[in-house]
Formats: C-alpha cells, structure tokens, sequence
C-alpha cells in the first residue's frame, strides 16, 4: 500500500492551518468508515492523514431558540440514541439506524457521514474510467451499471448518487453546517453544502481545501416532531438506499396541508430537498390525490436512464405512503 | 455393497462440533494464519483487458520497490506440465482470455510491499473485441456432449413434440438465473514452502488428497513429495474443491525465491479466478392431460463458459429423475465466451435447474387449477422415470404431505393477489427438493491405543459442516465404543487417501471408509482377545471395491419440500421471506444438531439466491463489476424470517454403511422456486427472472 503520515489534530485551528498549508496531500480523518476504505481501493491516496476525530466536537448541546448543536464528531451512534433527537426529530434518529451496520455506526461521525462518496461500483474500481475520480476520463456507469444511480440532477459527466441516510433528513430539517476555514468560519445550510456534479463531477461539495466541519445545527422545527424516514433497499439491512424519504407533516384544523418537509436518497449526487412537492402540498387536503399530484411535480424533470426509471414511481409510491401515514397518524390524535 | 445398516448409539445423537470451542476462542488456525519462518508473501497483478496478448511484461519498476524479491510473469515463469483444469496454467501463456486472469505474481518481503509493488509492474497488451455475455441467439452456442458429473448433455425419450400438440394443458416458459458467486467467510489462501524438492501446503481445500495430486501433477512430482495440510476450512462450498491458480502461484513463488511465500486471495478476486455458478437460460415446456398427469417434459439449458475450459453446469438433470411422463427431453448446451472460467457452487445443476422445473410446475398448476402439492404427488413416478429402475428410497410425497401439513397449506386459497397485511401482499408456495446420493472411494485407518483410546485417520476435511464430528459419531458406533474415546484426524494428505467434501458425498464416501477400518479392527481385537498390546493395534480398509461394487440396479436420491411464505411491499416491490419451511428425507442423518444446521444453511442461501444474489457483468469492461460484498449482495439476518427444518428418518440399506444420504446441498435446492411461486401468489405476477429485485416487482404491484 501507499505509506502515508498520520496526524492527530490537537485543535481545529491547527487542522485548519496544516490541511490548507498541505493541501491537495492532505485529508482530515474522522471516523475513517469511507477513507479507509478508498485508500484501500487506491480511490484516495492521501499522503497526510489529519485525525480530527478526537476533537471537541463531540457533543450535541441544547440551543437557546429551542434548536440542537451536533458537533462533527459526534457518532452516528449516539446522534441516533439522543433522547431529544428521537422524539423531536425522529426522521433523524431513523435515518441514521437505517445506515450501515452497529460497528460502522459506533465509529461513523456526524461531520464524515456527510462528506461520504458515492458508491458508483466506477468510481470505486481505479482499473476503470470515472470522471469524479479521474477527470476527464469517461463515465461508464451512462451506459453500463446505472441500475442504482440518479434520475434527478445528473449530468453528461456524472449519474453518480450520494450515499448517506442521514443527511437526507438533515436536508429535510433545513439545518445548518458550521465550517471553519481559512478565511474563518461561516454557516451553510442545508441544501447548499452538496452540489450537483455538472462538468466537475469530482467536487462533491461547496467545501475550500481547509474547511473543517465543526457541528450541525438543528433548527427548531415544531412539524419534526412528526417526521419519518423509510428507506428502499434490496437486502433488508446493511445496504445502501435505492430510494429513501424523509418527510414531516403539519395538517390544519381542516385537514389542509399546512406546512412539510420532504427529502429524497438515492436519487441525486445531492441528497434531494423537494422542494417543488412541498410547494405543491400547501394548502392541499391531505389525501393520497394531492401526495400524488406533489411527487408528480417534483419528479416531472427526472431523467431515468436505461435501467433505473423504476425510481420514478418507486419514489411517487414512497411520497405517497410516507405523507398518507403521517397524514393517518396525526388524524388519529386530532 | 453392505446389506445392513449400523445401529449404533451415537448416530443420531445431537452432538456439538467437536472444534467447536477452538473455533469460538480463536485456537483453530486457518491456512493464511501458518507462518513458516521467514515467509515471503506474493500479490497478484491481473488483466485489466478482457480478450488480448500479452506483448510484454515489464517488472524493473516493481523490482525497484523496497522489500521486493521477484516479479514473476509469462516472462520469466518456469514450465508448468499443463493439466486438465487450464486454469492452474498459470503464468504459462501470452494469451488473455478473461478480464481479471492472473498475468503476474509480486514477491516481497511483507503484504504491503508486494501489494505496493504490483502496482507498479507494467504490463502491455495488445487488446482484442471481447464477447461476455450469454444470449440464446448466439450462433456459437454448441452441445457439449457430456456435462458436470459426467452425465450426457442430452437425455431424449418418446416423442415430446406430439406430445405437447395434444396435450390439455401447456406451459412453454423460459426462465433466468444470473451468475452466481461463492463468498465463503475465508477466502482461499496458500501457504507454500519447499524443502529440497518436497513441498508443503497450508491450504482452504475440501479435499487435501486432491489438491496434493493435482499440484504433484503441475511440478511434475511424485505425490509423496506434496504435502498439503487443511485442519480447517472457512466454507467452501464448492470453490475450494479443486485447487484454484492461487495454490500454483504459491508454489512457484516458494520455488522461484527460496522462501515460504504466502498468498491470500481477496474478495474482489474471488470474482476473477475462484470459478461462480454459470447464468442460465431455461426453457421449460410441460404437458399435461386434465387430471394433471404430465405426457411431456422438455427442459432445455443455455450456459456459459470460458475459452479456457469446457464447464457445462448439469443443470437439467434432476428434471431426469422428479416426474413420471412418457415422453422426455432435457437438454444442455454451452457458449464459450471470454469469461471466467465457472465451477461448483452448492449443487451445481439442481439449484439452477429445480429453480427452472419447480417453476414451471407451479405455473402449470394453476393453469390447471390443481394445487401445487396434489399435482407434484400425482406426478410421482413408481420407477425412475428414465432408467427404469427402482428409487433405493424416495419419500418426495410424504415431504410435501408433512410439510403441507406443518405449514397450514390447508387453508391456502389458490387465488393470488388477494391476501394483504397493511402494505405487505401476502402469498406462499411450495416447490420440491432433490440431490443425488454419490460415494466414491477411500481410504481410513483405525487404531487402539493400550489406554482405551482409539484413533482414526482419513484425508477428509471439515469445511464447516460438521464433518469431522459426523465421522467421529460414525467410528464411535462401528467400534462400539463412547464417543469421548474416539478421535478422527483429518484434513492432511499424509493421512490415508480420500477423496472431496463435495456433491455431498463426504460423509457417505468417508464414513464407509471408517466403518469399514473399524470393523477390521474390532476383528484384531478380538484376535488380541480384546487386549490391546503396548504398541496398539492398527487396521487399514479401502472401500474401492465395495463403491465399485454399488449396485446400478437402483436409483439414489434424497428428497425434500419447501414452503414458502413471502410478503411483498405493495408500493416499493420489496420482497421479503416471513416464513421458510425444509422437510427433507435424505437416509439416516448422523448428527441432528449440525444436519439442522446444513438444511437451514443451504435454505439461507436460497433465500439469498431468490432474493439477491447476482454478480453483474459489465459488457463495456468484461468483469463482474459488483466485486465485493458491498455490491454482491448475501442476505443479512434481517433478510431470514421464521426458518425450520425438519426431516423422515429413512431406512434404505441399498446406500452404505451407515444409511445416509448427503445434506449439504439439497437445502439450497427448490428454495428459489418455492420463493418465487409464492412471489406469484402474493403479487399474481410470475417473475421468471432471478433475483426477484424490487425493481422487477414494482410493476406488477
């Protein structure tokens, strides 16, 4: 294997001064779930490894306006295990258990879970093509395996999807990324910090050699309270999303839609804010016809590819139930 | 042949593994954890063209890393004798006739050094268009003549076509089975070190005495001079039963530099070079008169394989023994493509095949409107349908009848799609179980010790199946002695011949064998007696004759049903197993405890195949793409619902000594089918493609 340097960061502003000094050699290390593996692979080949892992980050703290801090190093494990995540935010608690397995979960930080990569069997294999590893390249996933890939906001470079649960309901709850960086530290909130992969598929996000991600910050979302997460998958654990959805609903005294929030996995380089869904719902009774008509106006631009235009109905279908379960829920205690 | 049947104590006796505690603690010693002094280990490069020639290999760049001893290729390999597996030719040849064949070994002082370098070992090809995919409308499509086993491709009898013109009833499907890959918990591995010109192997084998003359062969030695030594074996299931080009790489490798060399397979390359179940295409036709009786069966299989050698799975040859019908055709044929070469995997033939007939027999079940399990027991033959002869035991009608009765198919209305549990649509099926009774021969000793104890030795092998505490349950009845006296040794060529843990006759084969060594010696002790003298007493016993001497006059098999209950989510095509009943009748079972464990492991399997085993190919490259155990999906716990089998005690003294028939394979067998007719019955949509993927339901939901 490639030898490499270790380097435990003693605090995030020297992490910050040695990976902007060092970079492209360098890499930041949380809980190593998806690195280690790549390095493995020869997919990353990082000559300096900064563990900032043991950073201070690591606990999930009480805001004043009724909000949550987690910090970046927080496990995956114990987000899931928050009591006030659970009951205030349990699409989170659920996303998160619906990823990987016990032990990559007990190691997994909150700040890595969202710089994971895609699992494009292209993108992982270095003996063949991929432009998000190799620029300019080629991508053979357009006309090989795409059966898992995206249908929405691909591009002629790139029909990779990203991977993680949990950041589809952090996209969900509309939170907010607290980086640090070179030029100091600033909030970018969710949706903003993934972009779609364009011509320049090999940046997966917004994020500046240097920046560290310090915490998530939850905002306080009374709909939360009630939210889900249901994940599609071929194998019943320890597989990622074919299509996953994380979803919360506010009905009125009427039986109107007040307000949702509803995000999708699988289907996007981005962890997908449908937005144009829940503008649609607004207002609409909450029955299976306005669910309906809401996936069809988000999904009316999506662009299947040869094996993976099942994803179209697969996540009308999961809008669909997902809302008409919630909808029954609150209809239940009204 | 042996007329009686033994009648010992601890046959049937639920016992524990005998290694069961060295295996839990860590203590057991796996091939690749033996490490001789001063061990080399080796790395494997592999082409990255899938049809080609090697112009040049190129290891000056490789050789210039730290810690590496040597580059081995095409280049500078010594002469192999070639065999008849033209996949241990390795290193011998310019030609590339699959994505991911071996064209160079790395030897360096540590794993990382070597994997390092391989990097760096430039190879240049000169590439070739490549052709790997299986189609039906291939032109190059041929009869191989004879298939796996040894069995003709082809088996005709009657008139199938005028049959089938005047039946009352006709099914004519096709149906597909992808490639399949074994992934045993420890992957293959070598360990190879030359003393002079003898040459011992750590190695994950399913028969020691097998890879110890076939790797003789390829350096040209006498067998005494390999040894190979396997106490324990991670799985196998078929990959590990003739040796893989991995064993040869270690070998040379040892030779070339004068050191141990160790060398471990990866998962990724058990993709490449361990051999994989073929992808199939089926086309069944069954006739039938309206009561059900069968007049024609046709089942005709398209396989693959690689240029390098002719493997043809057997796969219709169980639809040869499972029904009456006068008129017959069942039919193999093969496309050579530029693939890896396939092998063994858990009943090669009849999981592919009974995922195809036991299918089809549903289909044509409710094309009749006569229950599933009614139309299999009016379709069971007196004779075996083909040769004529009587079944030394068959009790398929009493499986399906205790199995119906167990599972509550009773109450099962016919009807499919109707049955809902909130989101889940709800349907069972049921599908039949077969696996042929083999034996070959072997050789055992037993010995006395003047302390009581007995010792008996065999070059059997333990793959995780409980084999070594099945034969040590076997001695301990033919010496009339407590088990706690009797130790079997096996897993070592210096111990007498045996042949494989393979086509589950590992039991029935060895078993013999030890019956027989215990006999004689019981036979000295009484000579002695029953004193045994300071020095022991030893008895030697060969059962080639008695195999050879097994009477052709009838049909072996072991038989089973299965029932499945299967839930499928209505809005996302997610099919899961609730419920997954094995009733089997495979002679005598040894040990419940580890045979309960082989139904339901082969069961598991089954759900695994149904469900989501596939391995990918990619057309544009040549490999299978989902390399590894993140794409190539094996069920999870979360994936196995309420699972149960049980078995009918046999008594059939036309098979061995012992009365048993194999258990390791038939489990997987009929599983698939089972799942997808109750696929079928929840979803009123027949799925003739495997695996049963949600994206393949979500339509018809």
């Amino acid at each position: 294997m490639k030898p490499f340097e270790y380097e435990r960061a003693a605090d995030a502003a020297g992490a910050i001064a040695t990976l902007t000094r060092e970079a492209p050699r360098a890499m930041y290390l949380g809980g190593g779930t998806n690195l280690v593996d790549l390095m493995k692979l020869g997919v990353a080949a990082p000559e300096l490894l900064i563990d900032v892992s043991h950073l201070p980050h690591d606990r999930i703290e009480p805001l004043a306006d009724g909000g949550l801090r987690i910090g970046a190093a927080v496990s995956n494990s114990a987000l899931a295990a928050d009591r006030t995540v659970r009951a205030r935010y349990p699409m989170l608690a659920q996303a998160l258990l619906a990823g990987a397995s016990g032990q990559l979960r007990n190691l997994a930080t909150v700040g890595g879970n969202l710089l994971q990569r895609t699992r494009c069997s292209y993108f992982t294999d270095v003996s063949k093509p991929c432009n998000k590893r190799e620029p300019g390249s080629g991508c053979p996933a357009r006309d090989g395996d795409h059966r898992n890939l995206a249908i929405l906001g691909h591009s002629e470079a790139c029909v990779a999807t990203h991977p993680s649960d949990m950041a589809v309901a952090l996209v969900a709850i509309g939170s907010l990324v607290h980086v640090e960086g070179p030029g100091g530290a600033r909030t970018i909130p969710l949706p903003g910090l993934h972009r779609l992969p364009g011509a320049a598929p090999q940046r997966d996000t917004v994020l500046e050699p240097g920046d560290l991600i310090t915490a998530v910050e939850l905002p306080p979302l009374p709909l939360a309270a009630r939210s889900r997460y249901r994940k599609v998958r071929d194998r019943a654990s320890y597989a990622f999303a074919v299509t996953s959805i994380a979803a919360a609903l506010e009905l009125d005294d009427d039986g109107t839609v007040r307000d949702s929030r509803i995000a999708f996995g699988g289907l996007s380089h981005v962890p997908w804010r449908a937005l144009a869904a829940e503008e649609e719902l607004r207002g609409l009774p909450a029955t299976e016809a306005s669910f309906a008509r809401a996936a069809d106006a988000e999904l009316a631009h999506a662009q299947p590819l040869r094996d993976n235009g099942f994803k179209v109905p697969l996540a009308r279908n999961l809008l669909v139930r997902t809302l008409a379960e919630l909808a029954a829920e609150q209809g239940a205690r009204a | 042949m042996s007329a009686t049947v033994a009648g010992g104590r601890a046959i049937g006796t639920p016992t524990d593994r005998i290694e069961g505690r060295e295996k839990v603690t860590g203590a057991a010693r796996y091939a690749f954890e033996h490490a001789p002094e001063n061990a080399a280990y080796a790395w494997i490069v592999q082409s990255p063209v899938a049809k080609g020639e090697i112009h040049s290999v190129d290891g000056s760049a490789a050789l210039e890393r730290p810690g590496v001893i040597a580059v081995v290729s095409v280049e500078n390999a010594p002469r192999l004798a070639a065999v008849e597996e033209a996949e241990l030719h390795v290193l011998q040849s310019r030609t590339i006739s699959y994505r991911g064949q071996i064209v160079a070994v790395v030897v360096a002082d540590s794993l990382e050094a070597a994997r390092e370098a391989a990097a760096h070992v430039r190879v240049d090809y000169r590439e070739q268009e490549h052709h790997v995919l299986l189609d039906e409308h291939d032109p190059a499509i041929y009869d191989p003549g004879r298939v796996n086993a040894g069995y003709p491709a082809d088996s005709i009898l009657g008139d199938v076509d005028a049959a089938l013109a005047q039946a009352a009833a006709q099914v004519d499907v096709v149906y597909r089975t992808p490639a399949f890959h074994n992934n045993a918990m420890e992957p293959h591995a070598t360990v190879a070190s030359w003393d002079g010109d003898e040459l011992t192997l750590y190695d994950s084998n399913q028969g020691a005495s097998r890879v110890r003359d076939v790797i003789a062969d390829v350096f040209e030695l006498a067998p005494e001079q390999v040894r190979v030594i396997s106490p324990h074996v991670g799985g196998a299931f078929g990959s590990k039963g003739t040796p893989r080009p991995h064993v040869v790489l270690a070998a040379l490798a040892a030779r070339m530099t004068q050191r141990p060399v160790k060398l471990a397979v990866t998962r990724q390359q058990m993709f490449a070079f361990t051999g994989y179940r073929t992808p199939t295409i089926q086309r069944l036709r069954l006739g039938a008169g309206a009561d059900g009786r069968l007049t024609a069966i046709v089942h005709e299989a398209i396989h693959q394989s690689s240029r390098l050698r002719e493997f043809t799975e057997q796969t219709t040859i169980a639809t040869r023994q499972m029904y009456a019908a006068p008129n017959r055709r069942s039919t193999h044929r093969l496309a050579r493509l530029d693939v890896p070469t396939p092998s063994w995997m858990r009943a090669p033939g009849e999981t592919p095949g009974m995922y195809g007939l036991e299918s089809a027999i549903d289909e044509l079940a409710v094309e009749l409107g006569i229950d599933p399990v009614e139309l299999r027991i009016r379709n069971e033959p007196e004779l075996d349908p083909e040769r004529g002869v009587p079944f030394s035991s068959r009790n398929l009608v009493a499986c399906l009848r205790l199995g119906a009765e167990r599972f509550g198919w009773e109450e099962r209305d016919p009807t499919p799609a109707v049955r809902r549990d909130g989101r889940w649509l709800v349907g069972t099926g049921v599908a039949a179980s077969t696996y042929p009774a083999y034996r070959s021969p072997a050789t055992a000793t037993a010995r006395a010790n003047a302390d009581g104890t007995f010792v008996v030795r065999i070059a059997g092998s333990d793959i995780g199946t409980g084999g070594r505490t099945a034969l040590t349950l076997i001695a301990a009845d033919a010496l009339e002695r407590p088990l706690e006296r009797v130790r079997v040794e096996i897993g070592d060529s210096a111990l007498p011949r045996a042949g494989l843990a393979g086509g589950s006759m590992a039991t029935a084969s060895w078993g013999t064998a030890v019956t027989f060594a215990c006999r004689a010696l019981l036979e000295q002790l009484q000579e002695h007696d029953g004193t045994v003298p300071a020095e022991g007493l030893e008895a030697f016993a060969d059962s080639t004759d008695d195999v050879r001497a097994t009477d052709q006059g009838y049909s072996r098999h072991a038989y089973g049903a299965q029932f499945a209950e299967v839930r499928v989510d209505a809005d996302t095509g997610e099919a899961r197993v609730s419920r997954l009943l094995g009733i089997f009748a495979a002679g005598r079972i040894i040990n419940p405890k580890t045979a309960r464990s082989q139904f339901i492991g082969g069961m598991t399997m089954g759900i695994s195949m149904a469900l989501l085993e596939e391995s990918v190919m990619d057309r544009e490259f040549g490999d299978y793409l989902n390399h590894d155990l993140a794409g190539y999906h094996i069920a999870a716990h979360a994936d196995i619902g309420a699972l149960e089998a049980d078995w009918i005690e046999e008594d059939d003294a036309h098979l061995n000594p012992m009365g048993s028939k194999g258990i390791g394979e038939i489990g997987i067998v009929g599983t698939a089918a089972a799942v997808g007719n109750a696929v079928h019955h929840a979803t009123g949509v027949r799925v003739r493609e495997l695996p049963l993927r949600l994206d393949r339901l979500l339509a018809s939901t």
